[in-house]
């Protein structure tokens, strides 16, 4: 029990990594991913399918051939991240972006017509119908979702851990290297460590999803 | 919601050409950032037909030994998968059970398997389970990874399958005297499969995805072969084909995956025809299921 207490620093810090890992590349996927669905409803088919193009490469390629397009990829095309951090954010972001655009477009769907109908019948544009009246019910029909979604994100940041990033599913690494005989244990910490971020996520969007949502 | 064109006026003539315009200043502005990446790839050497031609001769050794890598890649998916289905069904049945001694520890069981990671999962394979005495190696520690996580998300997908079939299915069952596993096996079971097969063609596409893993654990899959390729020619010529082989792994797995899609698109289109799902409520993989469980440690 006792190398738990004597890396307790490093368990802390791979776990604060880890959950500003996963905030902030989630904050990005959030933005990026409702920018996506509005291209992919938009009137400009051009955008549609811009943004239809996006989801469908990104839901095809595994997350680790993200990261190594923009570790080592853009190498190549001389542009570089500034740190590591801001490569796995950036990698997790532009990955997500595409799920959360695959939830919201449902969500999207779940509204019903009659909605979007009446909003242009008192003649507003499609800006306006989109931004005021459907995404704020599709957001409130997509919190189960969308919370899923960052809870998968949470628990994708451990790829981070290859690109030099020094987060949980490293520090476990680092831990089962040092300490072989205590293999089980050192397993058990990362996986609450793992827990104590998803578990109050779980209860938190099942919270958020009993207060918003709609009753039809 | 069923159509977009709820959300907007068809577009007049005057917005059409506002688009058009757009269009094209979008399109130059993308097109501009294309030749920019394309010029910096061909001021560096990347774009050197030489570079590229590696990738399809034989006497390089390199398509055979990608070839080799999809088909490990495809046989520790298929494992996978095949393993995942048949454990999801049943723990779909047991969390549907009526007694509370097999619904509560299954239900323990999928909620553990869905919350560790998945790259944890095949790490405590590969690491925990020789020091009691299983020697399972890469593909056992990546493909019993693969399973019980998989298993844990189908047994979700599966549960949601049956209990999707119309209530009146069952009842009617029931009220001609069937009993629990005939209206299961007999009644729910088949119109829920029908209803299943493109979710299970999606989920193989996670599935593929989530085998690049292999990469840790050391399996030959398509990323790990493409890694040991470019140590191999780095070592013998310098950094020479190092872009050219990641693209190439990367466009084969995006090749195989949208086929793939595309593939459960295309049967998703027929079950839906078929009358016998009529009474069955679509199914489809959710998005975050579609995500994967997780990367994989890669060492640069």
């Amino acid at each position: 029990m006792s190398f738990l207490a004597d890396n307790f620093p490093l368990l802390r810090d791979a776990f604060l990594t880890t959950l500003s890992l996963a905030v902030v590349s989630g904050i990005c996927a959030l933005v990026i991913g409702t920018l996506l669905t509005a291209m992919r409803v938009s009137p400009v088919a051009p955008l549609r399918g811009a943004a239809t193009f996006y989801v469908e490469i990104f839901r095809n390629t595994p997350l680790t051939v993200v990261f190594f397009f923009l570790a080592f990829g853009i190498v190549e095309i001389d542009l570089q991240f500034p740190t590591r951090f801001i490569t796995a954010v950036a990698a997790l972001a532009l990955y997500t972006a595409a799920f959360v655009s695959e939830a919201l477009r449902s969500g999207i769907n779940s509204v019903p017509p009659g909605q979007a109908e009446a909003a242009r019948a008192l003649g507003l544009d499609f800006r306006q119908t989109l931004g005021t009246i459907v995404l704020p019910q599709a957001f409130r029909t997509v919190v189960p979702p969308l919370g899923n979604v960052w809870i998968a994100l949470a628990k994708n940041t451990s790829i981070a851990a290859g690109f030099a990033v020094t987060e949980l599913t490293a520090a476990l690494q680092r831990l089962t290297n040092e300490n072989a005989n205590q293999l089980l244990l050192v397993f058990l910490a990362i996986v609450v460590a793992y827990l104590v971020i998803t578990l109050p996520s779980a209860w938190l969007i099942g919270v958020i999803e009993r207060r918003t949502a709609i009753l039809r | 919601m069923t159509t977009s064109s709820v959300l907007f006026d068809v577009p007049g003539p005057r917005a059409r050409r506002r688009h058009r315009i757009g269009s094209l200043i979008g399109g130059l502005v993308v097109l501009a950032l294309i030749g920019v990446a394309l010029w910096r790839l061909g001021a560096n050497g990347q774009l050197d037909p030489a570079r590229w031609s590696v990738l399809f001769d034989p006497n390089s050794g390199v398509p055979q030994a990608l070839g080799t890598a999809l088909v490990n890649t495809l046989k520790v998916a298929a494992v996978g998968m095949v393993g995942a289905t048949v454990l999801g069904a049943l723990l779909a049945f047991g969390r549907l059970s009526d007694h509370a001694w097999v619904r509560v520890p299954v239900t323990a069981v999928i909620e553990f398997f869905r919350a560790v990671p998945l790259l944890i999962l095949i790490l405590f394979c590969l690491l925990y389970l020789p020091t009691i005495g299983l020697r399972i190696g890469a593909f056992g520690a990546l493909a019993l990874g693969l399973t019980l996580y998989n298993m844990a998300v189908l047994a979700e997908i599966f549960r949601a399958g049956l209990l999707s079939v119309d209530r009146g299915q069952r009842e009617a069952a029931f009220a001609i005297g069937m009993r629990k596993w005939q209206v299961m096996t007999v009644v729910l079971l088949p119109q829920a499969v029908r209803r299943m097969l493109p979710v299970l063609i999606a989920q193989l596409v996670v599935l593929l995805k989530d085998s690049s893993l292999g990469f840790i654990v050391g399996y030959f899959e398509l990323l790990r072969q493409a890694r040991s390729l470019v140590e191999f020619f780095n070592f013998r010529f310098g950094d020479l084909y190092t872009f050219q082989l990641y693209v190439a792994a990367a466009v084969i797995y995006i090749v195989v995956n949208v086929l793939l899609s595309t593939l459960a698109r295309y049967v998703e289109r027929r079950t839906r025809r078929n009358m016998k799902t009529a009474a069955t409520e679509d199914v489809e993989l959710p998005a975050d299921v579609q995500m994967g469980g997780g990367g994989g440690i890669a060492t640069p």
